[in-house]
């Protein structure tokens, strides 16, 4: 077992035990505090599909974090007034349900990410980073233009949507439909990464025409590693909507597209658990140094500065040392 | 039959002309040799054939299909597996992700590879960057090799190798000859590689100026354009 599994092992320990311990304490606001490290993390690890393993600088993320934000705003406000969210030529009604709104997201995220992918990823370097950041603020622009569904005030979310069984409004419940979702999806990455796509995607950010010499399409794999990871990135954007219950123009800016990045880099670009460590990482600077002063955020920055100059791995790179194989 | 048939490509770097007319075939089964001293267009007819340089003008056939203006991978996945110039791997791969990134269905997988080279089946879990030159070498054919192609090329395969190692290498292209792959290489070895070629082929200044069997190629055609 390598030095990273362990360390990946008792990431997912903390994680998990931290609602626990905090209800056991009494302290049930560290477990709403939890639940957002999940989610957070959620959101990175799609992103660390595109950027750690395809070395994709996405900086238009906050798109699909959005629009999966706004999916489960607008199926819950059509559920709740009972309107349909269409009504020609044949009825689609709202849902206040998890699954169907994850499905919806995902779905969404990923006939999105489709066009913008085609087009952004013919480009590379700091153009990719351009138009990606051009997609995102477009559709920020059109939310915030958007009056049916709130504008530039957001939508609120009256009841948290409900998962099958569960009763999401009890914080740990909620967290644990999260902290499932993150595993599934760090799963997902996992096996992503040590397939023959995995292969060819780390490849292809290696070498683009080497790959092509060996049959691979770059340009194809990529645009299915960003796909994915705008899903995955959609279904987190969806789930935060839920735990905030309110969703706005603000997960679609791009100071959200910037905070991704900087939880994978602080937790270990590339690497499994890197977005689990810098979420994780991230939250507890932003509730600590929160509390001690408004301009927490200029801490961070030294953090994030200390991080890419003497430990370019992360937290998990800093612990676990190289990533290392079979 | 013809697997590979250049018929007067000419190929540019920008507004330098690289290539003045180069033809060459290769049948199934056979191992041509592409030769000619530094410089005179053996890399770029094998850049042009994999789409990495595109001709002007001329023409490439590869299994009867007009593969000039294709893309790379749509030329690669037609079965031409290329082992490039100066061994280049994926540093940042294992071996056995380097192998399993280019694989396709076909009779070659990791196996059949590390049981070519066992040196690499004993370095599977190793990244790229930490193999020998040798080892790197063996890893690009391999990766070739999980292509499953029908045409191997080989762009100076021993080049800068310990000699133990080049024997390694000419062992497993005569193996690969033996086992009846089709083989296009470029190499400086002249003693190795007559004896393993069924034809050769000499480029002069970017054009084809002699073909013929290995048996045919005089001491002094050999000092004319090989320089040896």
């Amino acid at each position: 077992m390598t030095r990273e599994t362990i360390l990946n092992a008792f990431l997912a320990l903390l994680l998990l035990a931290l609602p626990f311990a905090a209800n056991v304490a009494g302290e049930p606001f560290y477990v709403t505090l939890a639940t957002r490290m999940a989610v957070l993390a959620l959101a990175a690890a799609g992103l660390n599909l595109a950027l750690g393993f395809g070395g994709l600088v996405s900086f238009g993320h906050a798109a699909f974090f959005g629009i999966g934000g706004y999916a489960a705003g607008i199926l819950a406000a059509h559920a709740f007034n009972a309107e349909p969210l269409l009504s020609w030529p044949f009825e689609i009604g709202g849902s206040d349900q998890m699954p169907v709104i994850w499905l919806v997201a995902a779905l969404a995220c990923g006939l999105v990410a489709l066009p913008i992918g085609a087009i952004s990823l013919r480009t590379s370097g700091v153009y990719f980073i351009m138009i990606t950041l051009a997609f995102a603020q477009m559709i920020f622009y059109f939310a915030i233009s958007w009056p049916s569904y709130g504008g530039q005030d957001g939508l609120s979310i009256t009841l948290r949507n409900g998962f099958p069984g569960l009763n999401t409004m009890a914080p740990t419940s909620f967290f644990l439909v999260c902290y499932g979702l993150l595993m599934a999806a760090l799963l997902l990455s996992w096996r992503l990464r040590d397939s023959r796509f995995g292969a060819a995607l780390q490849a292809a950010r290696q070498n683009e025409a080497r790959v092509a010499a060996v049959g691979i399409d770059p340009l194809k794999i990529r645009l299915a590693a960003f796909t994915i990871s705008a899903m995955i990135t959609g279904v987190a954007g969806a789930l935060f909507a839920d735990l905030t219950r309110f969703v706005s123009p603000s997960m679609l800016s791009w100071q959200m597209s910037g905070e991704l990045i900087v939880l994978i880099i602080l937790g270990g670009t590339g690497r499994l658990f890197g977005p689990v460590a810098g979420a994780i990482l991230f939250v507890m600077l932003e509730f600590v140094l929160g509390g001690m002063t408004d301009r927490w955020q200029f801490f961070l920055g030294l953090i994030l500065l200390g991080v890419v100059l003497f430990a370019r791995g992360g937290v998990v790179g800093l612990i676990a040392g190289r990533p290392r194989h079979g | 039959m013809t697997l590979l048939k250049v018929a007067g490509i000419e190929t540019f770097y920008g507004a330098s002309q690289a290539l003045f007319g180069v033809d060459l075939d290769v049948a199934e089964g056979e191992v041509v040799a592409l030769m000619g001293r530094n410089g005179m267009g053996k890399t770029t007819t094998i850049r042009s054939i994999c789409g990495l340089a595109r001709p002007r003008s001329g023409a490439i056939e590869f299994g009867g299909a007009a593969i000039g203006r294709r893309q790379p991978f749509r030329i690669a996945r037609l079965g031409i597996g290329l082992v490039p110039e100066g061994r280049r791997c994926f540093p940042n791969l294992t071996v056995r992700e380097n192998l399993v990134a280019a694989a396709r269905p076909g009779k070659w997988a990791i196996d059949g590879v590390t049981g070519l080279f066992p040196r690499l089946g004993e370095r599977l879990g190793q990244y790229a960057s930490t193999l020998s030159g040798g080892e790197q070498q063996m890893l690009a054919i391999g990766r070739a090799l999980m292509t499953n192609p029908k045409l191997v090329i080989l762009d100076e395969a021993t080049e800068g190798l310990a000699p133990v190692i080049r024997q390694d290498i000419w062992a497993a292209i005569r193996r690969l000859k033996a086992e009846g792959q089709s083989i296009l290489v470029v190499d400086k070895t002249m003693a190795e590689l007559l004896p393993v070629a069924d034809r050769c082929v000499v480029l002069e200044k970017g054009r084809t100026v002699w073909s013929g069997r290995p048996q045919e190629l005089t001491e002094d055609l050999q000092d004319r354009y090989l320089g040896v």
